[in-house]
């Protein structure tokens, strides 16, 4: 699946220009999405990961501007240069082709128009067929435990918070999109129901065989779904790799002080670790690697040389000049397979 | 053993229409945010009261802080009915203004809760001017510096002439914790007081809780819907989780009971829910329905029946009293009662 790339993201940056200078959300980004995978795209807030989810829809309201390509690969046709797209082009890429679903479902939805109504506006206004896509919305909606005649006649405001972003899923999907990307779709909720709805997702992406972008601060989430990970600090990806391999055998020091900082169920909570030292500002320029202000591991290097995305093995990146000693020096804690991995 | 310093005693709270809100559709039921609960908070104690939205939890917060009123049912501080005082009603040993002073809150917005046209030195020298007038200036402002110096703004010279905008979300809910810990109060609520603050931010921030119980003897009603949270703070001071479901307790009890052995139904489904990093992915989901009923036509019985994947018919007629079912652990439901009915009653599925 490796050489089956579905959008392909090259020296992407986003900057906006404010009061003090040039803020740069997202600087010069270089990331792939494999056809059929889901891609987990973890950071904190003010990561600029939202900004990299935007721009694969050339959404990044204004003023900000983006530069750099990102491209599509649809399934069968020619590839699409996004950011290039006319408006009517991206209209219709946005729902058949790449779709999206963002936190906080009720500001989505039009408050005034029945769940209905937007089903069945969303396939006159691309020219679907009404009948047999409210036939598939149905079933969408029926798989993500909605009782469909119940929800298709409410109000946005009559669902609650976990069955407004459920119904919003199904809507997305409705026109059949190849990739569904999702940002923060679970944050406004419940556990329980953020719980219940990766587990609705990956029912979901089996069926439809969607290519899924999971965009969220909350890594341990992330893990019940995500294939591989990207891991996003100061506005740039730090390390990418596949799931288990960030979770056993990180290679950047900022991936396993996220990995120590979460409290859970089961580590004592002595062992659970602050980050120390402050988040970066867009606007302010660091010299060298950007995590070397808060890192433990620190080397004159580090302030002055810029660290790329390095080969660790196999499909893992890691941007780091020690990454070759990051797994001995900085533990990960509650690590089942040993503080320092085998 | 000696009496509670806050207690409440079958406490129910209802809102109905009439109650506000832009409710003009609506006459049906009143809603029971509330029913029927007790529950004692202890000097120097924490108890995290965890849930999903709508269950009651910060309605219950603000009635044992005695900001709502309820409907039935007795809320007393040190023995003071807190709505007697507020009242005037009978022979009153505590004065309401006390009574205020001791019961904080923090909430989960703290860019909300400070004046935006205030610096931080302003917010923070008015609970102290109006509750210690006795102090100088100067005894005042060396209270607030050392204690923002205590919760890590530092320099606190620096911080003190800052205004809102000027912090971070994590460096403004410090400020309205140390604001609401001026005034030395006895029981602080905090309501879902971490849940906007960053993954990375919101250890710091219950250290930091933490430590300053153990400066100021004070207790935590602590309120969130994460369990991880809810173990983290309560674990470290040796308190309690209570958990919540449509206006009722269903499971209260020490940390470790809680979380190693959980009896009630629901108790293990927000286990199951709060996910583990290094855990495999487990398919079986151990809910039937993952939507709340209507709360304003909550379930016979046991109210959790609709939803709880070992319910019986016995659950649907007659809801479940509360079981010992440990060292200071108890539980609503018939399964801890060997001889109940419950287990020849049929399954309501499958």
């Amino acid at each position: 699946m490796t050489d089956d790339v579905a959008i392909e993201i090259r020296d992407l940056a986003v900057t906006f220009g404010v009061d003090r200078g040039e803020s740069n959300v997202v600087r010069n980004v270089d990331l792939d999405v494999y056809r059929e995978e889901t891609l987990g795209i973890v950071g904190e807030s003010g990561s600029g990961k939202s900004m990299v989810a935007l721009s694969l829809l050339d959404a990044v309201p204004e003023p900000g501007t983006v530069s750099g390509e990102v491209t599509y690969y649809p399934e069968d046709g020619d590839p699409i240069s996004v950011l290039d797209l006319d408006p009517e082009e991206l209209r219709r890429f946005r729902w058949e082709q790449v779709a999206m679903v963002f936190q906080g479902a009720m500001t989505s939805f039009n408050p005034v128009m029945s769940i209905r109504d937007h089903f069945r506006e969303t396939l006159q206004d691309h020219g679907y067929d009404v009948p047999a896509g409210m036939e598939r919305g149905k079933e969408i909606l029926e798989q993500l435990y909605l009782d469909p005649d119940r929800v298709l006649d409410s109000h946005p405001h009559e669902l609650s918070g976990g069955m407004q972003q459920r119904t919003l899923i199904a809507l997305s999907l409705l026109l059949e999109p190849e990739v569904l990307l999702l940002d923060e779709p679970t944050a406004a909720l419940d556990l329980l129901m953020q719980r219940s709805i990766i587990d609705l997702l990956r029912g979901i992406r089996e069926t439809f065989d969607l290519t899924l972008v999971f965009i969220t601060h909350d890594l341990p989430l992330l893990t019940k779904i995500a294939d591989r990970m990207a891991v996003m600090y100061a506005f740039d990806f730090v390390e990418i790799t596949e799931t288990d391999q960030l979770l056993y055998h990180s290679a950047h020091p900022y991936t396993r002080a996220l990995l120590s900082t979460t409290p859970d169920l089961t580590t004592p909570p002595d062992e659970i670790r602050t980050i120390e030292g402050n988040k970066p500002d867009p606007v302010e320029y660091i010299s060298g690697c950007s995590y070397h202000p808060r890192c433990p591991m620190a080397e004159e290097k580090c302030h002055s040389i810029e660290p790329e995305l390095m080969t660790v093995e196999t499909e893992h990146e890691a941007s780091c000049h020690y990454h070759a000693e990051v797994p001995e020096t900085v533990p990960i804690r509650n690590n089942p397979r040993g503080v320092a991995d085998e | 053993m000696s009496e509670p310093l806050l207690s409440m005693e079958d406490v129910t709270v209802e809102f109905n229409s009439q109650d506000g809100r832009l409710d003009v559709l609506s006459n049906e039921n009143p809603v029971r945010a509330v029913d029927g609960v007790s529950l004692d908070i202890e000097e120097n104690d924490v108890v995290a009261l965890i849930g999903e939205s709508g269950c009651g939890k910060s309605t219950l917060g603000k009635t044992a802080i005695g900001a709502q009123r309820p409907t039935s049912g007795s809320v007393t501080y040190r023995g003071q009915d807190i709505w007697d005082a507020r009242e005037s009603r009978g022979e009153i040993q505590l004065p309401f203004e006390e009574i205020r002073r001791s019961l904080q809150i923090i909430h989960q917005d703290p860019g909300s809760a400070l004046n935006p046209n205030q610096r931080v030195l302003t917010s923070l020298m008015l609970p102290l001017k109006r509750w210690q007038p006795e102090l100088s200036y100067e005894e005042r402002q060396e209270r607030i510096l050392t204690l923002l110096e205590h919760v890590g703004m530092s320099p606190a010279e620096d911080f003190v002439n800052r205004y809102p905008h000027q912090l971070s979300g994590g460096e403004q809910q410090r400020v309205v914790l140390v604001r609401s810990l001026l005034v030395n109060p006895d029981v602080v609520l905090a309501d879902e007081a971490i849940s906007a603050l960053d993954v990375s931010l919101r250890v710091e921030m219950m250290d930091i809780m933490l430590e300053l119980q153990s400066v100021f003897d004070t207790s935590y009603l602590f309120i969130s819907h994460d369990l991880s949270n809810a173990r983290y703070i309560a674990q470290q001071a040796d308190g309690r989780i209570a958990v919540m479901y449509l206006g009722q307790i269903v499971e209260i009890g020490p940390v470790n009971e809680i979380l190693k052995n959980p009896q009630h139904p629901y108790t293990k489904v927000l286990k199951w829910a709060t996910p583990e990093l290094y855990e495999d992915v487990e398919t079986e989901v151990p809910i039937r329905e993952i939507d709340v009923p209507d709360p304003t036509n909550p379930p016979s019985g046991c109210r959790f029946h609709t939803r709880c994947p070992r319910a019986r018919a016995a659950c649907r007629a007659t809801q479940p009293e509360s079981y010992d079912v440990g060292p200071n652990h108890e539980s609503h439901c018939f399964r801890s009662d060997e001889t109940h009915d419950y287990w020849e009653s049929e399954p309501l599925h499958e």
